[in-house]
């Protein structure tokens, strides 16, 4: 018994030191984000906003955030209509093809970035529709449909599938149906899947770095800088996109939660 | 469920079914086929011109420089793959089979944190810490050791791969090992196994399929990333993605580009289908 007591002891340590290892540097960019150091280390400098009022004065950056602003919100928006239709049809219909049908939808994602970038980059030139913002919306849309898709589908499994016959039964037409029966009981998740795909959006940056052209977006901002020199600016962008991003993450998970009692209560 | 509902195709089914058609044959098949085509094109004067000749091919693969990446990337993939999936195992276990219901719930929610912060942001935060006079080094100096290399090294691009694998790879090892059916756990126990031979023929053989999907996912984020070797591996041995990057970026050869992602695709390919085949192969030792 002792033995098991030291050894669960020592698996704890292990556990805290791997978290330690993943939040090392999100920790350590906030802290450096209000350090004086330009080369920050040990023992830290002084307690300084330099970085944040140097980043807050720069319009360049200002612009960034508005166009990262405004892709992953129209990014969310197609992604979350897309694999809504997508979880609809895969829930509701058997049709041949489906296997391909839904290897459309899910590839993308396991595809590297880099590739992708270089794929869309040169098809998006060739039909004459790159260097936009939105070109990166299209892209965004292209890899974060599959999250949406999954999202959805989960809520459509809780679903009672007699529910939309009983619908019709009671004279409501496809179409009607739809409206008032299926989509409000997705809502939560359609919620869900807007918040997660306008964080996977906001935060990518390859694909926007290749096909944006001169519209960049905050985080081609940051691989920009990250490439010329050692600029603490980027902490304090970083710990700006980690709490827009985390506020999108904590409201899709809040929706989730609010889904999963309401899925307990029917 | 399709025999309850009318099979005939009708305009409400289509609206459902049709969007993601178009918009993924136009923007993600159109892509990626043009990519295919692309390596073939001919480059003259900084322009593109559509062709289908063997050229980029020929080039690219009868130079030591893109075998000697290929190799490289091959290898230093592996190597994280392998590195995650040890660092994660322990871990994994602890979490899976000592700590608390709840408490695993939340483990496994701070670590999906990291996926909504931006990589990037993090990357550039270990270049500050691993630095010659960077944090690493000030403890360990204290402590009278160092300094130590770590940019530029292997090493560094290996902390950056972690950095980017190893929380997916903790959530889904601790997921398929909280699956395992406990009873055949203690029944091994009962008969006298020991808790590491119980790991290595009861847990692991029971949890394969996760695993490998595990190091699936771990092989095609660490293949596919320029970040990690670019900034925290000074891209000493330039990986395919990096070979991507300059190809595209500073030389206006696409088509070469188009040929070295192929080149990955088609491996990763390989790699993923060998990998899923093993994972649902049905093993002696599996029911």
């Amino acid at each position: 018994m002792k033995q098991s007591q030291t050894l669960n002891f020592i698996l704890g340590i292990y556990v805290v030191m791997i978290f330690a290892f993943v939040f090392a540097p999100i920790i350590f960019s906030m802290v450096f984000s209000f350090n004086s150091q330009r080369f920050p280390t040990i023992p830290l400098g002084e307690f300084s906003t330099e970085w944040y009022e140097k980043v807050l004065a720069d319009p360049d950056i200002w612009k960034a955030a508005r166009n990262s602003l405004i892709v992953s919100f129209s990014t969310a928006l197609i992604a979350t209509f897309l694999g809504f239709c997508t979880a609809y049809s895969d829930f509701r219909y058997n049709f041949r093809f489906k296997g391909p049908y839904l290897a459309l939808i899910l590839l993308p994602p396991t595809i590297p970035l880099i590739i992708m970038a270089l794929a869309m980059l040169a098809w998006l030139s060739k039909i004459g529709m790159s260097g936009q913002l939105y070109s990166i919306i299209i892209a965004h849309s292209v890899l974060t449909a599959p999250f949406a898709m999954a999202v959805i589908r989960l809520r459509l499994n809780q679903m009672d599938p007699d529910l939309e016959s009983a619908a019709w039964n009671l004279g409501g037409s496809e179409w009607k149906t739809m409206r008032y029966v299926i989509v409000p009981f997705c809502k939560p998740a359609i919620f869900s899947s807007l918040f997660l795909t306008a964080a996977v959006s906001f935060d990518e940056f390859a694909v926007s770095w290749f096909v944006s052209g001169l519209n960049s977006t905050l985080p081609v901002v940051v691989l920009e800088i990250v490439q010329g020199n050692i600029d603490p600016q980027v902490n304090a962008i970083g710990t700006f996109v980690f709490l827009t991003s985390m506020t999108l993450v904590v409201l899709a998970q809040l929706f989730f939660a609010s889904r999963q009692i309401k899925g307990m209560q029917s | 469920m399709s025999e309850k509902y009318e099979i005939r195709l009708n305009i409400y089914a289509l609206t459902w079914r049709l969007p993601i058609i178009f918009w993924q044959l136009i923007f993600f098949v159109g892509p990626v086929l043009f990519m295919v085509a692309m390596s073939f094109f001919l480059v003259k004067n900084y322009r593109m011109n559509e062709a289908f000749e063997f050229v980029n091919w020929s080039r690219m693969m009868t130079r030591g420089f893109f075998w000697d990446s290929y190799w490289y990337t091959l290898g230093i993939a592996t190597l994280s793959t392998f590195c995650a999936m040890c660092v994660a195992f322990p871990a994994a276990f602890a979490l899976a089979f000592r700590a608390a219901e709840s408490t695993r719930r939340w483990a496994i929610f701070l670590l999906i944190i990291p996926f909504f912060t931006s990589y990037l942001v993090r990357t550039f935060s270990w270049f500050v810490i691993l630095s010659e006079s960077g944090v690493v080094n000030a403890v360990l100096g204290y402590v009278g050791l160092g300094p130590f290399k770590m940019l530029n090294t292997d090493f560094g691009t290996l902390v950056g791969y972690m950095t980017l694998t190893l929380p997916l790879v903790v959530i889904l090892q601790t997921v398929t090992m909280a699956n395992i059916d406990k009873s055949l756990i203690e029944a091994a126990r009962n008969l006298g196994c020991s808790p590491l031979r119980t790991i290595w023929q009861v847990i692991i053989p029971l949890s394969k399929t996760g695993l490998i999907i595990a190091a699936i996912f771990c092989f095609i984020l660490s293949f596919g990333d320029f970040v990690a070797p670019f900034y925290l591996g000074g891209s000493q041995e330039p990986t395919l993605p990096i070979l991507i990057l300059d190809t595209t970026k500073s030389g206006q050869q696409w088509p070469r580009a188009a040929v070295v992602a192929i080149m990955m695709m088609v491996t990763l390919f390989v790699i993923a289908f060998t990998g899923i085949a093993l994972a649902y192969r049905k093993g002696k030792g599996s029911k």
